[in-house]
C-alpha cells in the first residue's frame, strides 16, 4: 500500500510541475508527504490551478501556516496544505518570504485563508498583499511582537494582573521569580558550554 | 418630520455567555432582528501552545494536547503520536492500536454527547444535557481508569499507550455500551423529534457542499452537506481500516442534519467499540502495548529495578528524550469536531521546531459571518451550536 501510494505521489508531483511551468520550482516526497515548493509571487495561479484542473480537484482546503528559519535570507516558509477529496490525496506548498515582501492573499481562491493569513501575520509578521482585514487574531488587543519568531522569548515581555487600587487589569514587565529553565541535553556527555558554579577559577587556570 | 436616520445596531454576544461555548465575544451587527455582520473575536483563551512546544521534548508535548479539545482530549494526542511515529518511522503493536481505537470513539461519545445536548439547550430545552452528562460521566471514569485523570490524560504516548488496560475495565466498557444504546434511543424520543428543535434546526445554517470544501470545513459538517467524507474510511489510520462501521451522510447542509449525524455517529462508534473490545479478548489482541524500541518507550517499572539497559533507558527518556529526524510532516486524524492535524517540522533534535496545530473548530468559526449573514439574531446561538466550537481548540 505505501508503495503503492509513493508511486501516485510521484506522479503527481510530476504532473504538478508540468502544470505550471515557472510558478512551481521544485517538489519533494519524504514520510509519505508530498511538498511543492512554488514562487511566492505566483501561489495565487498555483492555488487556483490546483483547485480547478480536473486532474487535481484539490478543492478542499486544510490550513496556511508560517515557519520561521532566522538563519535564511528569506526568513518565513508559508505552508499551505490542501486536499482533494477526488483523488484522496494531500499535497503541501511551501513559498518563502521575508519580513518586508508580501505574500498575495489566496481569499480569492479558498475564503478560508482569511483567519489562516491573520493568524500567520499575527504570529510571525507575515505580510499578505490583498488581504481586506489584516488584523491581529490570537493575541491580547494592543499586542506588541510576533510571538512564534525563534527570536521572541517564551516568556513575553509584560505581564498582567488585576490591580486592586487602580481597579483595572495592569500591563507590567515580566518578572520572573526564578530564571526560565531551559535545558540543553543535546550532548549531556560533552559537558556544558555554561560555567557551573563553583568552575570559574578552574576554567581560567 | 423629515427623514429618518437609520442606524443598524451592533451588541456585543459574549464573551461570558451561556451559549458562546466557552470564551466567544461576538460582534453582531444587527439590522432589526436580522444579523448583518457577524464578527467573531477569538484568542480569549490563547495560551501559546504552539510557543511552549517549541521548548518540550516530544513527550513532553504530550499533555498539551488534551488541553486543546479538552471535550475529547485523546484524540487530539493522537494525531500528535501519529505524526511522530510516522518520521521516526515506528509501527504501533496490535494490542496498542485496538486500545487507542477503543479510546477514539470514547472521546467521539464524549464530544458529540456534549454537543448534541448542548445545542439542545441553546434552543432552549435544559433536560438533554443532564441527561448526556450522566453519560459522560461514566465515560470519564473509563478514562481515569485507564489513564488516572479524568480529561487530561495523556495517555497516548509515541509508540503505544502508556498502561495496558486492566481486564475488569474491559469488562466494564461491555457492559456500558448496550445500555447506552438505549440512552441514545431515549435522547432521540426526547428531543430529536421534537417539534421546537426541528423549528429551530430545519433549514437554518444552510452550507453547500462547494462551500464546505472551500471554508476548509471537515467532518461533521462536511457529511451534513452530503459527502461521505470520514478520514477513517478514506485514510485509514491505526486499525479502523477491520473495522465494520458506516458513515451517516446529510442531506440539506442544515442545524438539523448535523445534529441528527452526530446521534447516528454515537451509535456507530458504540459498534466500533464493541468489536475493539471482542478483539482485544482474542488471543491476537494480547502483547505488548507500547512499541518494544527501548530508544523510544520507556522501560517498565519492574524492568527497570533488574536491568541496568532499562535503567540508562528510563534516565535518557526522561532527561532528554528521543531524537527525531529531520523533515516535516502533516499527520491527521478524525477527530470529532472534524480533521485535527497536527503539521510538525523536525530538526533532528529532541525538540520539535515547529508544531502547528491545526484545528477544525477554527476553520468552522470563520465562517459564522458567511453563515448567519440574513438570519435571525435567535439563530446565531443555535448555528454556533452546530459548528461545535470547543475554544481550547480554536484559540490555542
Amino acid at each position: 500500500m505505501p508503495v503503492l501510494l509513493d508511486e501516485t505521489l510521484k506522479q503527481l508531483g510530476e504532473a504538478i510541475q508540468n502544470a505550471l511551468p515557472g510558478a512551481v520550482t521544485g517538489w519533494k516526497l519524504a514520510f509519505g508527504d508530498l511538498s511543492i515548493e512554488a514562487e511566492a509571487a505566483q501561489i495565487v495561479p498555483v492555488l487556483t490551478r490546483l483547485r480547478d484542473d480536473a486532474q487535481f480537484g484539490f478543492v478542499s482546503f486544510i490550513d496556511i501556516c508560517g515557519v520561521d528559519y532566522p538563519a535564511r535570507e528569506k526568513r518565513f516558509d508559508v505552508v499551505y496544505h490542501l486536499l482533494s477529496p477526488k483523488l484522496n490525496l494531500r499535497v503541501r506548498v511551501k513559498v518563502q518570504t521575508d519580513e518586508v515582501t508580501p505574500v498575495p492573499s489566496a481569499i480569492s481562491v479558498f475564503p478560508a485563508a482569511n483567519w489562516f493569513e491573520r493568524e500567520a501575520y499575527d504570529m510571525y509578521g507575515i505580510l499578505f498583499s490583498g488581504h481586506p482585514d489584516l488584523r491581529r487574531i490570537l493575541t491580547d488587543y494592543g499586542f506588541e511582537g510576533y510571538p512564534l519568531r525563534k527570536d521572541f522569548p517564551t516568556t513575553g515581555f509584560v505581564e498582567v494582573r488585576w490591580d486592586e487600587e487602580q481597579k483595572r487589569v495592569v500591563y507590567e514587565p515580566v518578572r520572573l521569580t526564578q530564571e526560565f529553565r531551559s535545558f540543553d541535553f543535546l550532548s549531556p556527555w560533552e559537558g556544558t558550554d555554561y560555567v557551573l558554579p563553583g568552575d570559574e577559577k578552574a576554567k581560567q587556570a | 418630520m423629515g427623514e429618518q436616520q437609520i442606524r443598524n445596531f451592533s451588541i456585543n454576544f459574549g464573551p461570558q455567555h451561556p451559549a458562546a461555548h466557552g470564551v466567544l465575544r461576538l460582534v453582531l451587527e444587527l439590522d432589526g432582528e436580522v444579523v448583518e455582520r457577524v464578527d467573531p473575536h477569538i484568542g480569549l483563551l490563547h495560551r501559546g501552545t504552539e510557543k511552549l512546544i517549541e521548548s518540550k521534548t516530544y513527550l513532553q508535548s504530550v499533555p498539551y494536547f488534551d488541553r486543546l479539545d479538552y471535550v475529547a482530549p485523546m484524540n487530539q494526542e493522537h494525531a500528535f503520536c501519529l505524526a511522530v511515529e510516522r518520521l521516526l518511522g515506528i509501527s504501533v503493536p496490535r494490542r496498542a492500536q485496538l486500545i487507542r481505537v477503543l479510546y477514539a470513539e470514547i472521546g467521539r461519545i464524549l464530544s458529540h454527547l456534549l454537543n448534541v445536548t448542548t445545542q439542545a439547550m441553546d434552543v432552549g430545552a435544559l433536560t438533554p444535557p443532564l441527561w448526556g452528562f450522566e453519560e459522560r460521566e461514566k465515560l470519564m471514569i473509563f478514562y481515569e481508569r485507564a489513564s488516572g485523570s479524568r480529561m487530561h490524560a495523556a495517555y497516548f504516548r509515541p509508540g503505544g499507550v502508556r498502561l495496558d488496560l486492566p481486564p475488569d475495565l474491559i469488562d466494564d466498557i461491555d457492559a456500558w455500551c448496550d445500555p447506552f444504546l438505549k440512552v441514545l434511543d431515549d435522547l432521540d424520543v426526547l428531543f430529536i423529534g421534537n417539534r421546537i428543535f426541528k423549528q429551530r434546526n430545519v433549514d437554518i445554517g444552510v452550507v453547500s457542499l462547494e462551500e464546505c470544501w472551500a471554508w476548509g470545513f471537515s467532518g461533521v459538517m462536511v457529511r451534513g452537506s452530503g459527502a461521505a467524507w470520514d478520514l477513517r474510511k478514506a485514510q485509514p489510520y491505526e486499525c479502523y481500516e477491520e473495522m465494520d462501521f458506516d458513515i451517516p451522510v446529510g442531506r440539506n447542509g442544515d442545524n438539523y442534519d448535523r445534529q441528527v449525524i452526530r446521534m447516528e455517529e454515537m451509535r456507530q462508534s458504540v459498534r466500533i467499540m464493541k468489536q475493539c473490545i471482542a478483539k482485544l479478548r482474542e488471543p491476537a489482541g494480547q502483547g505488548p502495548v507500547s512499541t518494544m524500541d527501548g530508544k523510544i518507550a520507556p522501560p517498565r517499572r519492574g524492568e527497570m529495578k533488574r536491568s541496568m539497559e532499562a535503567l540508562i533507558h528510563h534516565f535518557k527518556l526522561y532527561t532528554e528524550g528521543f531524537h527525531v529526524p529531520e523533515g516535516d510532516i502533516y499527520a491527521a486524524v478524525e477527530a470529532p469536531k472534524g480533521e485535527f492535524g497536527v503539521y510538525l517540522v523536525a530538526d533532528g533534535t529532541n525538540k520539535p521546531y515547529r508544531c502547528k496545530i491545526r484545528a477544525p473548530g477554527f476553520a468552522h468559526l470563520q465562517a459564522m459571518d458567511h453563515m448567519n449573514r440574513g438570519h435571525m439574531l435567535a439563530d446565531v446561538s443555535a448555528i454556533l451550536g452546530s459548528l461545535d466550537i470547543v475554544f481550547g481548540e480554536v484559540d490555542r
